[in-house]
């Protein structure tokens, strides 16, 4: 990878993070567009709980810091790393264990 | 518009989880197949900005509000493929470690966000970029256009999931025309992130873009990328 593309990951992955820890605390919290038709047309009765709605960051807060600003702010912070981790993961172990087999990448 | 659990029965849920799994493989031996590994890294970034862009939901109507899709965004940066992993990544993510979107209804949540946008929504783009110029106008109209769409048919794809499995006693017509309404104006907002979005990065580095390949760059910018 050229320095010119690390240092274009590394100021993607900062807008990311200002985005998710800092611009995320003036998210409009009305409900979006499914939840609102969802409730205006009531097929919403069936909704159960989310199953893992105990979670130490479900609802994009985190348990003792709260869901707004700063638990906000560490939730966002956490989503970010994880979904670059796991995506970026992947797609590397996908491409490493063809390269393995011998095949060249078509 | 992510689908908690007990809004779409359990048979069409556990159908919607079998193709999402199926497109996961699919797209894990496709990238194995046609990426070099230094995408991986790309990939990734897409998939946290995303992440990001999802958190800030934005007001559209009275009392509501719509947040970034970003499956055609996503397919636009690093192609369909790649995309649509790097979406359902962020649906899996949100699902588990966020409590957003149900768990049965992740599969659902996949097809609507991640495969609809990233591979309908993309073929919209390809077939706009034939009929437009071959310039940086052309691909950030075309992007536009496919951003706009994407939301909309992604509104279309939950009504038909609802017509198939909805477990209310909601009649279909209805549903439909509120759905459709009121993605209409959340597809407005998703054609100006996406398009400001990728003009960033044609402006900064036009070789990431797979949607903008075989478009001739002013040459500062071609310069800088080589």
């Amino acid at each position: 990878m050229t320095r010119q593309t690390q240092r274009f990951l590394l100021a993607g992955l900062a807008v990311a993070l200002i985005l998710a820890v800092g611009v995320s605390g003036f998210a409009s919290s009305k409900p979006d567009g499914l939840e609102k038709v969802a409730a205006q047309q009531s097929f919403d009765a069936g909704e159960r709980p989310h199953p893992l709605a105990a979670g130490p960051f479900a609802g994009y807060g985190t348990r003792g810091l709260g869901d707004d600003g700063f638990g906000r702010g560490v939730a966002g912070l956490v989503g970010v790393v994880l979904t670059f981790a796991v995506a970026g993961g992947a797609v590397r172990f996908a491409s490493r264990r063809r390269a393995r087999s011998g095949r060249p990448p078509g | 518009m992510h689908i908690p659990d007990g809004f779409i029965d359990a048979p069409a849920s556990v159908g919607a989880g079998l193709v999402a799994a199926g497109a996961v493989a699919v797209s894990l031996r496709r990238a194995g197949d046609s990426v070099i590994e230094s995408q991986a890294p790309m990939t990734g970034l897409v998939a946290a900005f995303v992440f990001a862009a999802q958190m800030l939901n934005f007001p559209v109507a009275s009392g509501t509000s719509g947040h970034l899709l970003g499956g055609l965004l996503a397919a636009v940066l690093v192609g369909p493929w790649l995309g649509s992993l790097a979406v359902t990544v962020v649906l899996t993510v949100q699902c588990l470690f966020f409590a957003d979107g149900g768990v049965s209804a992740l599969g659902l949540n996949v097809i609507n966000m991640a495969i609809v946008p990233a591979f309908v929504g993309y073929g919209l783009f390809w077939l706009a970029r034939r009929l437009l110029p071959t310039t940086r106008v052309g691909v950030l109209v075309a992007t536009a256009f496919a951003a706009f769409t994407s939301v909309v048919l992604a509104s279309v794809a939950f009504t038909l999931e609802y017509a198939i499995g909805g477990s209310g006693a909601v009649p279909v017509a209805p549903v439909a025309g509120a759905m459709v309404g009121v993605h209409v104006l959340i597809g407005i907002g998703e054609a100006v992130i996406t398009t400001l979005t990728v003009g960033a990065v044609l402006a900064t580095r036009p070789d990431l873009v797979f949607g903008a390949r075989g478009v001739a760059m002013p040459r500062a910018a071609t310069e800088v990328a080589a």
